[in-house]
């Protein structure tokens, strides 16, 4: 039963890197319909995800589990955005698109906010100097802290260029180093899949 | 050195809110990769056409808000034709405000002097399409005028008829453009990034893959400092400068703390890893 | 956004802000109000921009191609089932043969290939190449500390033990940016707050 998608993984990913060498325009074309096709296979999984979000907090409502009138709101926004938007369209002046201003983006917006919080708790309570490794990265970390703000400018006016040095040699070293090694991480995972070698996206057999 | 995080949380507001009500307008200076991204749109002769993608939603639209104003007003002031498009799902609204802030600020039209071309789904497969055919991609604007109704697109269709991209983005988009427009389609390319990926960037701009780099809401004050506008990167400058200072003393608290009472040693340096050997 | 749409925002702002007291029900119906209307968006802008003009209309238009997709997207859905779950693999080696195909030419010529010739220039002129010689140090030493295929001994842990000190550099770069990049958002969320809910500061 792998056996055929196995295939269908070789075929489609074979062929899509054939097309990079091919610019002829009706080889291009194909590669757009290929995509496009996987997009709706992906629009097909948030689908899945959302049916499955659905099942979770509807056998906690259904159940009374202890904090079930919450999965009540998840499930009656999930029910309002999705059938308001299908039908509606999520365009400037639609209903979907008023309440995702008023609801989903504070919300989102002050979720990522927290972080500011968390973090200056979690750098208090956990970033220590406790080898020279760990001192480096310390130091490197309130240098530009300081340095790339205004603030470390009118101090001293050496901030800028030695954490413009920072970035410029020692950090653009390591991220390309880095880079380099995701690359090839990427090219030779890639190349596991297409081959048949890494079947593990296939699940259980 | 125990502080009850809530003290901490109540520190880091007041760090927020006091340089927000009481400004104290400290300097900024444009860094040289923000100036090398701010000459690259200068240099451009006035009627060159730009392709504009910007995709941010509202979680990180503090950061590239700001910047995707102060660009597109450079864009204006120099006479370019921004092509603006989004590939964020939640963008259009923010991206159509952006055009109305810096178009009415600089006196500028849409279809005449830009054209917005909305959102369109699937990320890789746009920017790979956007190489071949941008009609095929966006048939019409976002308003749903085709494109072949807009004189200022006629003629305009694919990577080749742009001799500058502009990525202002929060996500592996960048990345794509970076592969797509700028490496395999030769495009001279700006990014505008989040402070959280910038760092990331630095090898592509070493290589000539990007010509400029506009890193999170200190780089977009930047920009706004050098096109002498004064948008909310630069209001928020001195309540950046508070919080960062407050969270340095934190950690050096912290440290000094813990180095005063005893617990903590210098251990020397901590080892490399041992390899597999296989 | 009117009053009214300011206020809602500004009251879900602070029920989520709220959790940095503690834990309580205002914290908890925003975050699941979040969830479910976050979920809801991503469904409404995929069927609006995906499901509906490739599939939806192009059907209706006569376009049997179509069909295809439609397919492959019913087989994912097939994962509900735990009987059916088999059939979903064709669709999902579909996905993952296209990107996987997409990927090795994209990796080898922008992060692969870009990045060696950039590595290998000569030096800059002049005390530049001081900078230079450290950039290339730096990048051939982290490469030699993720290198776990031969222990880091002898020369090879020499190196690797540099490269360890360009990683702290730069990792301490980006957690420096990394806090910017939090207060920024906090910034903004105040920025309203005051400015937009409460009107303490003049409008932008």
């Amino acid at each position: 039963m792998r056996n055929g998608p196995l295939l269908v993984t070789f075929a489609v990913g074979a062929s899509l890197v054939a097309i990079f060498f091919i610019p002829h325009h009706k080889v291009q074309e194909a590669q757009s319909v290929l995509l496009d096709w996987a997009n709706v296979v992906y629009a097909f999984a948030l689908i899945l995800g959302s049916l499955s979000l659905w099942a979770s907090h509807q056998r906690k409502v259904f159940a009374r589990a202890e904090g079930w009138i919450y999965s009540l709101v998840t499930l009656l926004a999930l029910a309002f955005v999705t059938v308001a938007g299908t039908v509606q369209g999520v365009e400037e002046g639609t209903l979907v698109n008023k309440y995702y201003n008023m609801v989903n983006s504070p919300l989102a917006s002050t979720m990522f906010a927290l972080l500011a919080f968390f973090i200056a708790s979690a750098a208090f309570r956990a970033f220590r100097a406790r080898n020279a490794e760990a001192t480096l990265l310390l130091g490197t970390a309130i240098v530009m802290m300081i340095g790339r703000v205004s603030i470390g400018e009118y101090l001293w006016h050496g901030f800028p260029p030695v954490t413009e040095w920072l970035l410029d040699v020692p950090n653009l070293a390591a991220k390309r180093a880095i880079a380099l090694g995701i690359g090839l991480g990427a090219i030779s995972t890639a190349l596991k899949i297409i081959l048949g070698i890494d079947r593990s996206y296939l699940g259980r057999s | 050195m125990a502080l009850d995080r809530r003290i901490i949380f109540v520190l880091i507001f007041a760090a927020t809110a006091l340089p927000l009500l009481f400004p104290v307008n400290l300097p900024i200076t444009p860094s040289p990769r923000v100036r090398a991204a701010f000459e690259t749109v200068d240099k451009q002769p006035p009627g060159t056409y730009v392709l504009m993608s910007l995709d941010y939603e509202p979680d990180i639209k503090a950061e590239l808000q700001p910047m995707s104003i102060a660009v597109l007003r450079h864009c204006f002031r120099k006479g370019l034709k921004p092509v603006v498009l989004t590939l964020y799902p939640a963008a259009p609204g923010l991206v159509e405000r952006a055009l109305a802030i810096a178009s009415a600020a600089e006196g500028k039209k849409r279809n005449e002097d830009f054209v917005f071309l909305g959102y369109k789904s699937g990320s890789q497969s746009v920017i790979l399409g956007l190489g071949e055919s941008i009609r095929t991609m966006f048939p019409t604007d976002f308003w749903g005028t085709p494109l072949n109704k807009i004189p200022m697109m006629k003629g305009k269709n694919s990577y080749a008829d742009f001799p500058l991209v502009i990525n202002l983005s929060g996500s592996a988009i960048a990345d794509y453009y970076i592969r797509i427009a700028a490496t395999r389609y030769q495009r001279p390319m700006v990014l505008g990034a989040t402070a959280v990926m910038a760092t990331d960037y630095y090898p592509y701009l070493s290589s000539g893959q990007i010509l400029g780099l506009i890193g999170g809401m200190k780089g977009a004050a930047e920009y706004e400092k050098l096109m002498d506008i004064t948008g909310d990167a630069r209001r928020g400058m001195d309540a950046q400068s508070l919080i960062h200072v407050t969270i340095a003393i934190l950690v050096l608290l912290g440290n000094f703390a813990l180095f005063a009472s005893g617990g903590l040693r210098p251990m020397g340096s901590g080892g490399s890893r041992e390899g597999t050997g296989r | 956004m009117n009053g009214f749409e300011t206020w809602v925002a500004a009251i879900l702002t602070i029920c989520v802000f709220s959790f940095l007291y503690r834990d309580n029900p205002l914290y908890r119906f925003a975050e699941h109000l979040f969830v479910g209307s976050a979920a809801g968006y991503l469904l409404a802008v995929q069927y609006q921009n995906v499901i509906k003009p490739n599939v939806v209309e192009r059907i209706a238009g006569g376009n049997m191609v179509a069909f295809i997709p439609l397919a492959m997207g019913i087989l994912v859905l097939a994962r509900l089932s735990d009987k059916a779950t088999p059939v979903s693999r064709w669709a999902i080696a579909f996905y993952v043969g296209i990107y996987s195909g997409i990927a090795i030419p994209a990796y080898m010529q922008a992060q692969i290939f870009a990045q060696l010739a950039d590595a290998v220039k000569p030096f800059e002129p002049g005390w530049h190449a001081i900078n230079s010689v450290l950039i290339l140090l730096g990048f051939l030493s982290v490469l030699a500390y993720f290198f776990f295929s031969a222990p880091h001994k002898g020369v090879h842990g020499f190196a690797a033990r540099i490269g360890i000190w360009f990683l702290m550099i730069a990792f301490g770069a980006s957690f420096g940016y990394t806090v910017m990049a939090r207060a920024s958002l906090l910034i903004d969320r105040v920025l309203f707050l005051l400015r937009d809910a409460l009107h303490v500061l003049p409008p932008a």
